[in-house]
């Protein structure tokens, strides 16, 4: 009896330690970034595009990769919404649950949602080849696009399978058409949509290799949808495998801002998560 | 008819349409892929694109050896890292933990699902290549540049802890407890019940998990570029530079414009990245919905 508890001690020794481990690698990675990101974050890294010489360490920001990045990462959040809901409301109020159709289509967007990004962008860039749409924010938000599609419409699957079935039979009952049932359950999930939202849009942000060949890069900041946009993640990786000192420092601080924007949007996706909560009771 | 019903006709068709497109995405990134990729198909004996070892486009020679085995190397050593500690983490938060601080670890987790490739690229420019040139390579073999298999492995493992966390603690969560009970009353200790009875039942759990963190290993593109060295060469121990798929694709994509089949060559590694994580992807999932089924 003796040795077997002992073997129980010793697991739960090495099963605190793994927990530990595992823990403590989120703030081992934003205290390294934050340690090495610091000393350079500057004001001009937030406010300036690239001045002349930017790149062998003279004046200037980053903030072309910043505005770049929001506005790809939010056309992609848009555009893919504008599919997701639909979908989701087709797939789970519409069909039947467990209908072939549905069961079909849930399992692809599984797949398609372990798709590695690199594989997007291959995709979309042939695509932009066959068309021949130069690189630009509009490739680069189709690419992204394609890669949140299949997160949204995952979120969005569990939120209204969490709405009560009572809802969409009492709104039926009243005479309601399947249509305006969905709008009242749409405004019920309103909670979850911004969940999904700030979800992928997360994603969309940090994403580099959906990018990479779609989006090109640009030291201006895009003004129209056809102007190659440089972004954030893109940026940081350019500005790494530079061999001048002050231009990886920028490295270091253009890695902290993204890692704080990551951080906002997933502390606000937690706070809306928490309250919706409190309201399904 | 009432306008009402007609509106909701036009409604459901329009979704059905619009879910349609967008599954078809699937076959589109297969078919797309192999399009492209079909001149060097056709030039090319794909027994020889497997196993052939050099890589020299500009002469048409396209060996994606190293690069398979370079991908092998990266995704079995993060695994490797990974399960052992993902494993006692969930059965720890699932079994024995306090639900405080269930709460507070699996969020922590998730976070790291959230954080962006290149900042864990930076961090183990930072971290792992100091750590495994400094401290690790230098106790086992001569030198080594710090930027290794094993670097690009450590890295991988970090990234596929929220995946791995979050399945298999929410696996263990579904095995029934009176199964449990049952063993408990019997006289086998806690640790025992686990050992003998809830992971056995768990095992197809684990192994979707594990299946489906392999395929995103796979995949992941820029932080194994940035640390594990991007050399064309299989590598022979883990302290060697390994050059994975993925960050070959993302590596030459600009020149491959300039030398014949060097596109369809890069095509054909993303069409090959695209069907294994495909077939991985599928039968994790296949496997986790039964088990979803079976206890819904």
């Amino acid at each position: 009896m003796r040795r077997r508890k002992a073997e129980e001690r010793f697991f739960k020794v090495l099963m605190v330690l793994a927990c530990i481990i595992v823990s403590s690698s989120l703030f081992l990675i934003v205290g390294t970034i934050v340690v090495k990101g610091l000393p350079y974050l500057t004001w001009d890294m937030v406010s300036k595009v690239p001045q002349g010489g930017f790149y062998i360490g003279k004046e200037g920001g980053v903030l072309n990769a910043i505005i770049g990045s929001l506005y790809l990462a939010g056309g992609a959040t848009i555009l893919s919404l504008l599919v997701s809901i639909p979908i989701s409301i087709y797939l789970n109020l519409y069909l039947k649950r467990g209908s072939v159709v549905s069961k079909t289509a849930k399992l692809a967007y599984d797949v398609l949602f372990g798709i590695p990004s690199i594989v997007y962008g291959a995709f979309a860039f042939s695509i932009m080849i066959w068309l021949g749409v130069r690189a630009s924010l509009l490739g680069g938000i189709t690419a992204v696009t394609l890669l949140i599609i299949p997160i949204m419409v995952r979120t969005l699957d569990e939120v209204i399978a969490a709405v009560p079935k009572e809802l969409k039979h009492a709104a039926l009952s009243l005479g309601a058409t399947r249509w305006e049932a969905a709008k009242v359950i749409l405004r019920q999930i309103r909670p979850g949509i911004y969940t999904a939202v700030l979800l992928a849009f997360g994603r969309g942000i940090g994403d580099v290799a959906s990018v990479l060949f779609t989006a090109g890069f640009s030291d201006n900041i895009p003004l129209y949808i056809d102007e190659p946009a440089a972004t954030l993640p893109l940026a940081i990786f350019f500005q790494l495998s530079s061999p001048i000192p002050e231009v990886q420092g920028r490295a270091y601080a253009s890695a902290l801002i993204l890692t704080a924007i990551i951080l906002v949007v997933v502390i606000v996706s937690h706070i809306v998560a928490a309250r919706q909560s409190k309201n399904n009771v | 008819m009432d306008i009402r019903l007609i509106k909701d006709k036009l409604v459901a068709n329009a979704m059905l349409i619009l879910t349609i497109i967008s599954v078809s995405v699937v076959v589109a990134l297969g078919l797309g892929l192999y399009l492209r990729a079909e001149p060097l198909l056709a030039t090319h004996d794909i027994w020889r694109l497997f196993t052939d070892s050099h890589w020299a486009p500009s002469k048409g020679q396209f060996g994606f050896y190293p690069f398979i085995m370079g991908t092998l190397w990266v995704t079995v050593i993060a695994i490797s890292l990974a399960l052992p500690l993902c494993l006692l983490t969930s059965i720890y938060l699932a079994e024995y933990a306090h639900a405080a601080i269930r709460r507070l670890l699996i969020p922590l987790v998730n976070v790291l699902a959230g954080i962006p490739p290149v900042i864990y690229g930076v961090w183990g420019i930072f971290f792992v290549v100091p750590f495994v040139q400094n401290y690790l390579a230098p106790r086992f073999s001569d030198s080594s540049s710090g930027y290794t298999v094993l670097t690009g492995g450590v890295v991988l493992a970090v990234m596929i802890f929220p995946i791995l966390v979050s399945i298999v603690s929410e696996v263990l969560r579904t095995i029934p407890k009176e199964l449990k009970d049952a063993s408990l009353s019997l006289g086998a200790t806690k640790w025992e019940t686990i050992k003998k009875v809830t992971l056995k039942r768990a095992f197809p759990g684990i192994f979707a998990a594990v299946v489906l963190a392999i395929s995103r290993a796979f995949g992941e593109t820029v932080a194994v570029l940035m640390v594990c060295g991007n050399i064309p060469v299989a590598p022979d121990s883990v302290f060697d530079g390994g050059y994975p798929l993925p960050a070959l694709i993302a590596n030459n994509f600009g020149e491959m414009m300039s030398i014949p089949l060097y596109d369809a060559a890069l095509m054909f590694a993303a069409l090959l990245l695209f069907i294994i994580i495909f077939v991985f992807n599928l039968v994790s999932r296949l496997i986790l919905n039964r088990i979803e089924h079976r206890y819904a």
